[in-house]
């Protein structure tokens, strides 16, 4: 789910059970979320290769 | 006030033994300690003055007839109220949990009553161990006892006071995100975090379960190290001192700096104190260098991630049918953490991995990382917001910036003292080991305790 999505959903549902006072730690949560989406050492689906950590990177033979 | 020339457990265990001191004495002082101070600092949840009196009435007797159990045979020991000892509720400081009684000791704990432990009372702490101030209890907040308008830190915040005011030797805490060492180092006294699963957690209420550690608080690190030594199962403490004195005449310790990250959000008298300790170990012969962990700034995110998933999937029965019995930032919290996606979660643990690797290379060749344990001395009751250097943040956040790092990637970590403030207020260096080397970790801290400390 997208961030911007996901905060809108969740201060909805805040609002809808009584705890509108949770959106702002909803907000800094966010900001976290988005940090730890950024980071240089996640791998996806696609072969995005991870930014290694104190592993040795080695070269793709050609084909 | 505690201090390092207070007897310690072992010198009083030698009393004990010879008959100079008796257990009932021994208690005495305590309990006189407790009725003093305790009106004030509420350390304690509930005090078991008659099962401890025939508590120690039992090891007086036992240990008259020359059969002492172990070095803690005889010594008074307070619980964080977040662990289960027999018989008594474990309140979390909630009253979610009102109605609770515990059927059985936890397992570290029954290990130190057959070790002739004197449980003395169970302790107050911040509501389910979440927090780091021990101001939100359903008991009240407990007060620092340098300066009583002050926190105590937590969440194993009346754990901290009661060892620091001698209303107990020791006592037994937890630590999701630095719940033992964080007080400790509020306190002035020395917490140990060991490594990740060398001790059982079971018995004692979870707050986040990839997290949690359990752990001894003392005066001195020898204190922690025989209380630890015992929670593991050893009921051979007097091993563990001689492994302490050996250590003296091996080579110069390697110790490693992690200033990045760490060292970007300091108040200058934390600083000042680190510093002067670093050259005090220096001049004691050892190697102190600067470290990198290139990814510690990514620490906080991750552990929000996890912490807060963990705790909302355990909490969310009783946020379903007891919300109103939660304190109110508690329970918003725990709230915060049902929004956790899984992926997010996901995400959160693949960075624990890259922080644990992260962490044993900057190990590596070394036998400790070194760095404060608390960013700024324990602040007013009350205080939200604090500004340290250029970093302004919440005191939950500033108060876990240096500790949660090592929860996340389970190596041991010690708080011990290392200095005081201008106004009078404990600073504290933490030392961090090897995954898995927590008793050499407590070596090495022993080894250097007067150079830490002077």
């Amino acid at each position: 789910m997208r961030l911007d999505d996901w905060l809108d959903h969740a201060k909805t549902d805040a609002d809808r059970r009584g705890l509108p006072e949770l959106k702002t730690l909803l907000e800094r949560l966010a900001r976290a979320t988005a940090v730890l989406r950024h980071a240089d050492w996640l791998d996806d689906a696609a072969g995005s290769a991870p930014h290694a950590v104190n592993e040795p990177k080695s070269a793709p033979r050609k084909p | 006030m505690t201090s390092a020339s207070s007897p310690s457990i072992a010198q009083l265990a030698i009393e004990l033994g010879t008959g100079q001191i008796t257990a009932t004495a021994l208690l005495d002082q305590c309990l006189c300690t407790i009725a003093r101070r305790d009106h004030e600092l509420n350390a304690f949840i509930t005090v078991m003055e008659e099962a401890a009196r025939a508590d120690a009435h039992r090891a007086d007797t036992e240990l008259a007839a020359g059969r002492s159990r172990s070095l803690l045979h005889g010594i008074p020991i307070s619980v964080k109220d977040l662990i289960d000892l027999r018989g008594l509720p474990t309140t979390a400081a909630s009253r979610v949990r009102a109605g609770h009684l515990a059927a059985s000791d936890a397992p570290v704990l029954a290990r130190l009553r057959e070790a002739g432990a004197i449980f003395i009372g169970k302790c107050n702490l911040h509501e389910f161990a979440f927090g780091t101030t021990g101001e939100d209890s359903a008991f009240g907040p407990t007060r620092n006892p340098y300066m009583p308008d002050r926190i105590a830190g937590g969440s194993s915040s009346g754990s901290a006071v009661s060892v620091a005011a001698r209303m107990a030797l020791a006592s037994v805490g937890s630590d999701t995100g630095g719940s033992i060492r964080i007080p400790a180092a509020a306190c002035g006294v020395v917490g140990l975090k060991p490594t990740f699963g060398e001790l059982n957690c079971s018995g004692m209420v979870p707050l986040a379960r990839t997290l949690d550690h359990v752990g001894p608080l003392a005066s001195t690190v020898e204190d922690v190290a025989l209380v630890y030594a015992v929670m593991t199962g050893d009921m051979h403490p007097p091993e563990c001192r001689s492994r302490t004195r050996e250590l003296k005449g091996n080579a110069q310790p390697h110790l490693g700096i992690p200033r990045r990250y760490f060292f970007d959000a300091l108040d200058t008298q934390i600083l000042k104190a680190f510093e002067l300790m670093l050259e005090r170990l220096r001049a004691a012969g050892c190697v102190v260098e600067d470290v990198d962990i290139p990814h510690a700034a990514d620490t906080a995110p991750i552990y929000i991630h996890t912490v807060l998933a963990e705790a909302a999937a355990l909490h969310a029965p009783t946020l379903e049918t007891q919300a109103a019995d939660y304190g109110a930032d508690v329970r918003l919290r725990l709230e915060m953490g049902r929004y956790v996606l899984a992926e997010d979660y996901a995400r959160a643990q693949a960075g624990r991995q890259v922080l644990r690797r992260e962490v044993d290379a900057a190990l590596s060749g070394r036998q400790a990382l070194l760095l404060p344990t608390l960013p700024m001395p324990p602040p007013t009751l009350g205080t939200k917001v604090v500004t340290v250097g250029d970093v302004t943040d919440s005191v939950r956040a500033l108060t876990l910036r240096l500790t949660q790092l090592f929860d996340l990637t389970g190596h041991p970590a010690l708080s011990v003292p290392c200095g005081m403030t201008d106004v009078g207020l404990p600073v504290a260096a933490q030392f961090v080991g090897a995954h898995g080397h927590t008793h050499d970790l407590l070596q090495l801290a022993a080894s250097y305790e007067a150079v830490i400390r002077a």
